[in-house]
């Protein structure tokens, strides 16, 4: 079991044809992902290993039947577009590996998405992997650079940052552990999906026994992660680990979900609500794995 | 950069025919005189910087007269206030005042709202965090249908706002809504919203910033460097950003951090990814050492952005090392990293004898970049230290640290028996 990306996820990769598009949609075919279709307006007809290229989302999913999920391989400016093609076509899951996205943008597909009752992950997210089932996104890299880093196991892992939705199953990997789905949850300033949505899902799954999360200063996140555990919404072992306890106010330190605005979103307001919820908080990213492993065998 | 200033907000409120006071913007003490003349009563003189608490700093005078305006703008010019120097100063007339609102428009990034959210208070000219929060009223707009006038209506009857000001104050509110959706901001502040004596609703101040990423849709704004930061970009800052845009392949982020450094200790630091970047940062100040620029090249940047990053760091005056702190196990083809760092260090090291470089770079393509790296700086070795780490060291962070700051040591030893 997993989260979000199981056994038969259905997958659409727009912008297929594109320098990032036919890399990843190779990769996540390779991993064995059921990518189904592509689209790129004008290129429909073509093939990208040996995925059938279309012009529209409609006329992939009249040719191919219902698509589950649609990864969008598209520049920022046009990611709106190409979110309310996929919602209006049906899909309702929909993974957003772009950024520099205009923020009123996000805004229109985040009421649309809630309109179309869709889960959107990012903007700004590098994606979701199930190890061993399938992946979306530029999460995994290659096939077989996945297999390494990626094995399965019993910890969800919900990350901010990109790179370390790598590093940290790469960590418990090393431990000796492995994961269920990894999830990175974006960078742009408003976010589909966060803690607080993920951590119901990792609650619900049999095979997740505990969470890391690799979490950063700025923005609500955390604070939903210890909400999600105050409310009994989550009640698994939990260890998370916070970013940025150096960062200025009204710096970000690389993208825009992880500014320190008004004064909120600290590091020290995130570790204090999460310590008050009973959160295991770790002072750094290398204690993640070593808690995880003494949590679970307690 | 996308925050403006006041002078530069009131433009688009006026434009949104939210009324502003009359005034206009001086960088001479004559141009202020000129613009007090033309108001033609006391005037009050505000600088122009990026900073809270102007008044407190003594950044905002009243004149009475022409000549008191050229006076007092020519005290206010060129000070400094909270390290920001004052170039200009807005000139308005002075406002007899009544009554002081409030009125924002932010984004609420929760997962109940994920959506912009309107505020109005009755408590204005203070920092609406202190505000008790039965004196703010709020409304999460939902965007497919908008934000509308009965919606500013309701926000004043919430409050019990005077049924004579209530129409004037909505349309206020509805102006700064239409300034924030189609200016595309981050965040719009009138604070204070200002009822006169004589009756009137005026934006006394305002606090706009343009979202990052929608600043390509607004060159009316003249906004060089979209880049969010607390005070105004240095030249460093503008060269950092000419590589990020228009260049849409992957992420090259750089700020400086240190623009008067003073002493030694600072290291060109070159980050990968946003989360493991910070983590070398913290180990590199337990150190003793301070970056002088922060950056983070992630997203799967092409060679020549990567490039073009490790020149700007490594062309930093008085930085004694470069770390590249890939604290990451990387998705991304590090192989791009490794031509782009190798190119950037072979012309700038002969320029910098014994200038020591510390590089992890992990992840996807490691070991084609490890062999990249040392076959391209082995013939650097003589001349410049340089150790380079994979996987092994990832988090590993108080060994580089302690790494860089030894080279750094010796990097200084050699100088002083030089010089």
């Amino acid at each position: 079991m997993a989260i979000l990306l199981e056994k038969n996820t259905t997958i659409l990769v727009q912008g297929i044809t594109g320098r990032e598009g036919s890399v990843r949609a190779a990769f996540m075919k390779g991993y064995g992902t059921k990518v189904v279709a592509g689209v790129t307006p004008g290129r429909g007809g073509e093939e990208v290993t040996g995925i059938p290229v279309f012009n529209t989302v409609e006329e992939a999913v009249r040719a191919k039947g219902p698509i589950d999920a649609s990864v969008t391989f598209v520049p920022g400016p046009g990611l709106r577009d190409a979110v309310l093609e996929a919602l209006d076509s049906g899909i309702k899951f929909i993974v957003m590996p772009v950024e520099r996205v205009p923020l009123y943008d996000i805004l229109e597909m985040m009421a649309y998405g809630k309109q179309k009752g869709a889960r959107l992950l990012g903007p700004g997210s590098i994606g979701i992997i199930s190890p061993g089932i399938a992946a979306a996104g530029w999460l995994g890299g290659t096939p077989e650079f996945a297999k390494k880093v990626f094995v399965p196991g019993p910890i969800g892992v919900i990350s901010r940052s990109g790179g370390q939705s790598g590093t940290v199953p790469w960590a418990i990997q090393q431990a000796g552990l492995g994961v269920t789905t990894v999830v990175h949850i974006g960078t742009e300033p408003v976010l589909g999906q966060s803690m607080g949505d993920l951590l119901p899902l990792f609650e619900a799954d049999p095979d997740t026994k505990a969470v890391a999360v690799f979490g950063e200063i700025g923005g609500p996140y955390e604070e939903e992660a210890a909400e999600a555990v105050r409310t009994k919404k989550f009640t698994k072992p939990l260890v998370v680990y916070v970013a940025g306890a150096w960062a200025p106010e009204g710096m970000r330190f690389s993208h825009a979900s992880s500014i320190i605005e008004r004064g909120k979103g600290s590091a020290k307001d995130k570790i204090k609500s999460l310590k008050e919820a009973g959160v295991h908080v770790v002072d750094r990213p290398d204690e993640i794995a070593p808690t995880l492993k003494k949590l679970l065998k307690s | 950069m996308a925050r403006l200033y006041e002078y530069q907000g009131k433009q688009l409120l006026k434009a949104a025919k939210v009324p502003v006071p009359q005034g206009e913007v001086a960088a001479t003490p004559q141009e202020a005189k000129k613009i007090a003349e033309k108001i033609g009563k006391p005037v009050v003189i505000k600088s122009q910087v990026w900073a809270g608490g102007r008044g407190k700093a003594g950044g905002i005078k009243f004149a009475e007269h022409p000549l008191d305006a050229e006076i007092t703008a020519n005290q206010l010019l060129g000070m400094e206030i909270k390290n920001l120097k004052v170039e200009k100063v807005l000139v308005e007339e002075k406002l007899d005042i009544e009554k002081e609102y409030y009125v924002g428009v932010i984004i609420d990034a929760s997962k109940e709202a994920r959506a912009p959210v309107v505020m109005f208070s009755t408590e204005g000219g203070m920092d609406i965090e202190s505000v008790d929060s039965e004196k703010i009223a709020r409304v999460t707009v939902d965007v497919l249908r908008g934000f509308r006038l009965y919606d500013a209506l309701n926000l004043c009857v919430a409050l019990k706002v005077p049924t004579r000001v209530l129409p004037s104050i909505a349309q206020a509110i509805m102006g700064l809504y239409q300034t924030f959706k189609g200016y595309n901001c981050r965040t719009a502040e009138i604070n204070p919203l200002v009822l006169t004596k004589a009756g009137k609703i005026l934006a006394a101040d305002c606090r706009i910033s343009i979202d990052d990423s929608s600043v390509f849709r607004h060159p009316e704004l003249g906004i060089d460097v979209a880049r969010e930061a607390p005070t105004p970009p240095t030249e460093f800052d503008r060269i950092a950003w000419w590589i990020e845009e228009g260049d849409l392949r992957g992420t090259c982020y750089i700020a400086q951090m240190a623009p008067d450094k003073k002493g030694p200790g600072y290291v060109g630091y070159h980050g990968i990814g946003g989360g493991g970047a910070i983590l070398g940062v913290d180990a590199l100040n337990r150190q003793g050492l301070k970056i002088a620029n922060y950056a983070d090249t992630s997203g799967n940047p092409t060679a020549a952005k990567v490039y073009r990053a490790a020149k700007v760091i490594l062309s930093q005056p008085d930085i004694e090392g470069y770390m590249l702190g890939g604290f990451i196990v990387a998705n991304q083809e590090q192989w791009h990293h490794a031509h782009g760092v190798v190119k950037a260090l072979r012309e700038e090291l002969p320029k910098r004898p014994g200038f020591p470089s510390v590089i992890l770079l992990c992840g996807n393509k490691e070991k084609e970049s490890m062999e990249i790296l040392k076959e391209g700086t082995t013939d650097l070795l003589g001349q410049n230290p340089i150790e380079i780490y994979g996987s092994e060291k990832v988090y590993e962070t108080e060994f580089l640290a302690k790494r860089m700051r030894a080279l750094i040591d010796e990097y200084r030893k050699k100088r002083e028996i030089k010089g």
